[in-house]
């Protein structure tokens, strides 16, 4: 395996509505911050560019080739797009410099979730036969979970609103967090029910916004001079379309990821979990096995702020960039995909 | 040229994608069942029921058969309280989305109880399918569950 | 209830689903720019090229395109195509013309139709111009402009269309 180096990271602040600006407008910042903090002029400096998008979310379709007028790629570039969130998009440019075929990627996500009911949208990843024309919210289908760990005495009200307490403290400290603040779980166990079980804030926020990073083999990192952050691991997984099959209390999918990316191979000093809902920060951290020592979504995680197919990918940035700066040496990072967490990815990341 | 930010121009608009879809075998005897507003499973390579059915199993891949016809009770597994329903859901009155362990069924399939409010709404409650009005072999021939 | 033997082999399953799109800053100039009967571009300040309609950005440098441009409504052909198949949904009777026009000032070219004249006329670098609806119709659509007319004008040579 070539280790891949993590070298810059960007991400435009999340915000409910990004107003005026359209998707091009949006990526364009993050890709021009993320080249020049790694050193390089432009997109043509990197040999492969991959992102990540879903033209569900802002109904225009094809979106994602509109994107591509972010860039600069004049001439040609070599490009891809995963209709995914951008963490994959990454898994596909870090098997590109597996393979041997570039040494250095650019890979971005994007999404203006505004202008749909995302949670309504969400419900087109289901099962199109027998789920998706009843219409079950990507928030109903959360809460469907948490009420399966509540009734099952995994997890307490008071546990999740420990998760929200947590978040909220730790994104005062995120300049680009949509929500931030001093609560208690007091506070957040008054407030009332949204979709019972869950109140308002277990729900991660809809947010617009970009994010891209750049990635390249450790020779090509030494070579530009700037803290990286190497891959150590990285593996995914899915679990069944089927919700009744699976056991929604625990994921099956992020154990099996975390073993194969070896996350128990070292100690973990920082992680960043993609949970979009507070239950799911709880399982997400007993499937990767993680002790009290952890410290956990240092950015808030995406109950702060989570930019539709760019947090996953945003997670592994936050990760990287933490070590990049001395702040940890051994990170995990995890995105996921689809509903109540059915597909996983668990990345490994070390300092040099 | 001064470079002012216009108003923002937006424009509403509905994105319609117009498919018919193909059923294949096994969900295709399951809309034909509901037509007939019968419920039907099949069974899972390790002898679970599955309900809908379930084409291939989970775990195994093995394409699935075992058809077993079905009551029209069951118990909610899960459940969550949709106060304020979205635009896109089947009812405009506050509903339950549940798992609901059919009767004879071993794996939960999703749908909603009209149970009228929060309140009437328990794990383990028993509920029983209401059909719509007519059927037509299609999801919704089943209009949702209900408190028994 | 008489059973019905008859089998589903197909499922309607339609998706309609209800957006708020944004034009995003640098169209809603543009369109802006339509309202009051005035093509808008907006220049890249790496490498001079102008676009129209803008989306905000060089598509060559990746760099935000911040200055506007107003175009004149006379242009170049640089592409032609005669339709003879009827779309649905579109009102237009074929056979009719839709071409790449370049305005003047510009560096690349939109989509639009070219109408009063002989289709078998149409030639790549012809001189067109814009024929607007009456000002009292101005939206904030592309349809302001009705289609381009040839003008008695000296073709430009296709090597320097857009240049």
């Amino acid at each position: 395996m070539r280790d891949v180096a993590v070298i810059s990271w960007a991400q435009s602040p999340m915000v409910g509505d990004a107003g005026a600006l359209n998707e091009v407008e949006l990526i364009m910042p993050v890709v021009q911050k993320a080249l020049a903090d790694a050193g390089l002029e432009s997109v043509q400096d990197v040999d492969f560019t991959c992102s990540g998008s879903c033209d569900y979310l802002q109904g225009a379709s094809f979106a994602f080739v509109s994107g591509v007028d972010a860039l600069g790629a004049v001439p040609p570039i070599k490009e891809s797009h995963v209709e995914m969130d951008a963490a994959w998009a990454l898994y596909e440019a870090w098997l590109k410099i597996q393979m041997g075929q570039a040494d250095s990627a650019l890979v971005y996500g994007f999404a203006k979730s505004s202008p749909g009911d995302l949670p309504s949208v969400l419900s087109l990843q289901l099962d199109p036969y027998y789920l998706a024309p009843l219409w079950p919210d990507s928030i109903s289908l959360a809460g469907l979970q948490a009420r399966a760990m509540l009734d099952a005495g995994v997890i307490s009200e008071t546990d999740m609103a420990e998760v929200v307490v947590r978040s909220r403290g730790n994104a005062r400290n995120n300049a680009n967090a949509q929500l931030a603040g001093d609560v208690t779980i007091d506070e957040l166990l008054a407030q009332p029910m949204y979709v019972s079980p869950l109140r308002k804030h277990d729900c991660c926020p809809v947010s617009d916004g970009a994010s891209a990073m750049v990635i390249c083999t450790v020779e090509k990192a030494r070579a530009l001079g700037h803290p990286y952050a190497v891959i150590k691991g990285i593996d995914h997984r899915i679990e069944s379309n089927n919700l009744g099959a699976r056991d929604l209390t625990r994921s099956v999918s992020t154990e099996q990821a975390a073993a194969a990316a070896g996350v128990a191979q070292g100690p973990v000093d920082i992680a960043e979990l993609h949970a979009p809902f507070s239950h799911q920060e709880i399982i997400l951290e007993r499937a990767l096995g993680l002790s009290e020592d952890t410290r956990v979504n240092l950015s808030g995680g995406v109950l702060a702020g989570n930019l539709m197919m760019a947090a996953g990918l945003d997670r592994i940035g936050e990760v990287a960039m933490r070590i990049c700066a001395g702040e940890a040496g051994r990170g995990v990072a995890h995105a996921t995909s689809g509903a109540c967490l059915q597909q996983n990815m668990v990345v490994v990341l070390e300092a040099e | 040229m001064s470079q002012t930010s216009p108003d923002v121009l937006s424009q509403r608009f509905e994105l319609g994608f117009t498919y018919t879809r193909s059923t294949g075998p096994v969900v295709g005897h399951f809309l034909t069942a509901l037509k007939n507003k019968q419920l039907v499973g099949n069974r899972g390579s390790d002898g679970r029921v599955y309900v809908p059915p379930a084409e291939y199993d989970p775990v195994t891949a093995e394409a699935l058969q075992d058809y077993v016809e079905l009551g029209d009770t069951g118990i909610v597994q899960s459940w969550v309280w949709v106060n304020e329903p979205r635009a896109k859901h089947l009812m405009d009155k506050p509903f339950a989305f549940a798992q609901v362990v059919i009767d004879g069924a071993d794996v939960p399939m999703l749908h909603m109880v009209d149970a009228g409010s929060e309140s009437a709404m328990s794990t383990g409650m028993p509920v029983k399918l209401r059909w719509a009005e007519t059927t037509r072999g299609h999801i919704t021939d089943i209009a949702c569950f209900e408190p028994v | 209830m008489s059973e019905d033997k008859t089998g589903i082999t197909m499922m309607d399953a339609p998706i309609y689903l209800d957006y708020n799109f944004t034009a995003g800053s640098a169209t809603s100039r543009f369109l802006h720019g339509l309202k009051q009967g005035v093509l808008i571009g907006q220049r890249c300040p790496g490498c001079d090229a102008v676009y129209v309609p803008a989306r905000g950005s060089c598509a060559r440098c990746g760099v935000a395109t911040g200055e506007d441009v107003v175009l004149s409504d006379k242009a170049t052909v640089e592409s032609f195509t005669i339709v003879y198949i009827p779309i649905p949904g579109n009102p237009i009777k074929p056979p009719y013309i839709i071409a790449n026009v370049v305005p003047d000032g510009a560096n690349i070219s939109f989509i639009h139709l070219i109408s009063e004249c002989n289709n078998e006329d149409v030639r790549i670098g012809q001189r067109v111009q814009a024929v607007w609806k009456p000002e009292s119709e101005w939206t904030y659509a592309m349809d302001n402009i009705i289609y381009f007319k040839p003008i008695d004008e000296a073709d430009i040579d296709p090597e320097q269309i857009g240049r």
